[in-house]
């Protein structure tokens, strides 16, 4: 009997206790979806878990492997009526629908707080702030147009210097080939073919004909002699492409770099991550350029968080916080670090980035070679079109009078 | 006439009751969602659904994308091509088998085990066999034989066959079991009969064994079209599509817009055009099977 009185007393003690404890001090719980699921990624993603962990809240992880497939899941759950606390999006035009359908709730009241009109770059801004108000929180800057090169292959080959100008890029590309190197790694997938052709545009147009091209969707531009020269100079880099080249992947196409085997790659700043984790160092084996004209483009492309509509105060809470911890200048530091990409805010100490990181931080701190990312400047289905005359374009033998007609029906079209 | 059904009914009420669950998915999960997309494709949806009626203009739209009518030229020349060989291979490697060689079981599980892979596995290990820096040409350069070419996955000229040649690897071993299940129901009188008349083996298969396996030769042409139409997960292994867009099909298309492209319109417009197209090469086989059949019975 005495055991079973002290049962039952115990048990309403730990009731109370729990209940109690659970109402004091209740974490604030955030389920952020995302696909940062490689290694560097999910380190980088764990620094804001640790922080919003620390500063009193709850991170629930919910990681769906694919870009488009982690998308998809935060959009069903958003018209299902169930949304997660936040989901992760390219800084593109892929959440301007769902801010259209009043879907997402504003985070204004933060970004007033820190003075975004301020800190962010004006691409950025665009992208992320709609009839005045900011809906998603950027979280990184990436550019994904870096040149990357193997300084053994280059001296190898005899190129003294990397270049600097579109003629000694191609220059260097034919001593390269001369040497029996393959001067550019591609990997023929889609999008880095479409990396190329943007370099291609951003190198040679200049970041004028880029936004009156892309973002204008001007004729007259579309239909310049700048612009045909631009898809000249494209097609002229297929014969310093190898023949292994076509569905190779990006990771695929660095290594060739980090074994020496190529020359040349276009890709965006996340290739340092495969260039580090081969032990490789900057300046001393490989080595990044920025652009091939002193006033090339830095295009801003990145990540941001968005916040479905909610209605529930404990969860605007949590989105305020996240949003809060996300972008504070500390953890974007570290944030950035992990992930290879570049802090949002130009009020952060740098000295801690690597070196091409702090070229980037330097370029960017230009706002007259800032640049939008083309998924910023177009929607995704136009975008799409986009990238399907590049591919055949390199592909193909396109003529470039075909091409450029094609340009011009997909983005007046 | 009546009563009659109501007895009908009555007797049969359990198994009624057991079929309801089934016909109901099908008439909601299936027609339904299929009604669904087909409402959607007259929509101007872009990445969430919309209510409004934009007539064929999506239509209109997705035939003039380049991009679909190479998906459509390549599955029509994938089609043709597999549909042949797989059912020409298939056929006679039923028949070899069915001469009842040793070590029969060997052979019964070497053919039919590729169809046991998903189409993912198959389409990656024929990418690496083909793979000009990994497979057969990297292994014969590597031999001394420098001049020997098989870039089939990389050539935008020969990727579809490629493509076929996978998919014939992966399918013929179901035809094959379908066939050979059919030859093994085979009377052997028949076979008996026509030895005492002396007619050559390969006119008996031709004249009388094969019209007899008419349902099973039904059953793995409708199985191997299936998988044509469907045809998705072995493109997006082996070449996703590439080089540039040389093997694009409409599935992958669908999928592209549906799920990357944020155009859900022109997506149902362009699985609606499928859906069509299944229906008439379908309605033949269907006629065939089902009205024939009943009118001689009756």
């Amino acid at each position: 009997m005495i055991g079973m009185k002290q049962m039952v007393a115990v048990s309403a003690i730990a009731i109370l206790a729990a209940t109690g404890v659970a109402r004091a001090e209740e974490p604030l719980k955030a389920e952020v979806i995302h696909w940062w699921t490689s290694g560097g990624e999910s380190a980088a993603i764990s620094v804001f878990a640790d922080a919003f962990n620390a500063a009193g809240g709850e991170w629930v992880d919910n990681a769906v492997a694919g870009g488009s497939a982690a998308r998809s899941a935060a959009i069903n759950r958003i018209i299902g009526g169930d949304p997660s606390t936040a989901a992760l999006f390219n800084t593109s035009r892929q959440y301007h629908e769902i801010i259209g359908e009043g879907l997402l709730n504003d985070i204004d009241a933060v970004a007033t707080q820190n003075n975004w009109d301020k800190v962010l770059p004006e691409p950025i801004i665009k992208a992320v702030k709609v009839d005045g108000k900011y809906y998603a929180a950027p979280v990184n800057i990436h550019m994904p147009l870096w040149i990357w090169y193997s300084s053994a292959a280059l001296d190898k080959a005899g190129v003294e210097k990397p270049p600097e100008t579109m003629d000694e890029f191609f220059a260097a590309l034919d001593k390269l080939k001369a040497a029996g190197i393959t001067p550019l790694a591609l990997g023929g997938q889609r999008w880095q073919e479409n990396s190329l052709f943007s370099a291609v545009l951003t190198n040679v147009g200049g970041g004028k004909l880029w936004k009156s091209v892309y973002g204008d969707k001007d004729e007259a531009a579309i239909r310049s002699p700048e612009f045909r020269k631009v898809v000249e100079t494209f097609i002229s880099l297929k014969p310093y492409v190898d023949q292994a080249s076509p569905g190779r992947n990006w990771n695929d196409t660095t290594a060739l770099l980090i074994k020496n085997e190529a020359g040349f790659q276009v890709m965006g700043d996340w290739a340092k991550g495969e260039f580090k984790q081969a032990n490789k160092e900057i300046g001393k084996d490989y080595g990044c350029i920025p652009g091939l004209r002193p006033d090339s483009p830095y295009v801003l492309g990145g990540d941001v968080f968005v916040f479905p509509k909610t209605d529930n105060a404990e969860q605007i809470k949590a989105q305020h916080l996240l949003v809060e911890i996300m972008t504070n200048p500390d953890v974007q530091v570290k944030f950035n670090n992990l992930k290879g990409s570049i802090p949002i805010r130009a009020d952060v100490d740098v000295s801690s980035l690597d070196a091409c990181a702090q070229l980037g931080m330097k370029i960017m701190s230009d706002p007259a070679r800032q640049a939008p990312d083309a998924s910023q400047m177009m929607e995704e289905f136009v975008y799409g079109s986009v990238q399907d005359i590049v591919t055949e374009l390199w592909n193909t033998p396109m003529t470039v009078d075909q091409a450029i007609d094609r340009f011009d029906k997909a983005l007046r079209g | 006439m009546g009563a009659d059904l109501t007895r009908h009914v009555k007797r049969n009420i359990v198994a009624y009751i057991a079929l309801l669950p089934m016909a109901a998915v099908v008439i909601f999960a299936y027609l339904g969602t299929m009604a669904w997309s087909v409402r959607l494709s007259f929509s101007s949806s872009k990445l969430l659904p919309r209510n409004d009626f934009v007539g064929f203009a999506q239509y209109v739209t997705l035939f003039d994308t380049s991009r679909w009518q190479t998906s459509l030229g390549n599955l029509a020349i994938i089609a043709f091509f597999f549909l042949l060989i797989c059912f020409v291979l298939g056929c006679l490697l039923a028949i070899f088998i069915d001469q009842n060689v040793r070590a029969e079981s060997l052979f019964r599980t070497v053919f039919l085990y590729p169809y046991a892979m998903s189409f993912v596995v198959a389409g990656l290990i024929w990418q690496w066999i083909l793979n000009p820096d990994l497979g057969i040409q990297h292994t014969m350069h590597g031999l001394g034989f420098s001049g020997f070419v098989l870039d089939w996955v990389v050539n935008p000229q020969m990727v579809l066959y490629a493509i076929i040649l996978a998919t014939v690897w992966h399918g013929s071993g179901l035809v094959m079991a379908l066939i050979l299940a059919g030859l093994r129901g085979v009377d052997t009188e028949i076979w008996k009969a026509t030895r005492i008349d002396g007619i050559p083996a390969w006119r008996v298969y031709v004249s009388i064994v094969l019209p007899m396996l008419r349902p099973m030769i039904i059953t793995s042409l409708v199985l191997l079209s299936i998988s044509i139409v469907k045809m998705y997960d072995v493109v997006v292994a082996m070449t996703n599509g590439g080089p540039g867009t040389a093997s694009e099909v409409p599935a992958k298309f669908i999928m592209d817009n549906l799920f990357e492209r944020a155009n859900i319109g022109l997506a149902t417009a362009a699985s609606t055009v499928m859906l069509v197209t299944v229906l008439l090469v379908m309605a033949p086989v269907i006629y065939s099977q089902y009205f024939r059949k009943s009118g001689r019975a009756s």
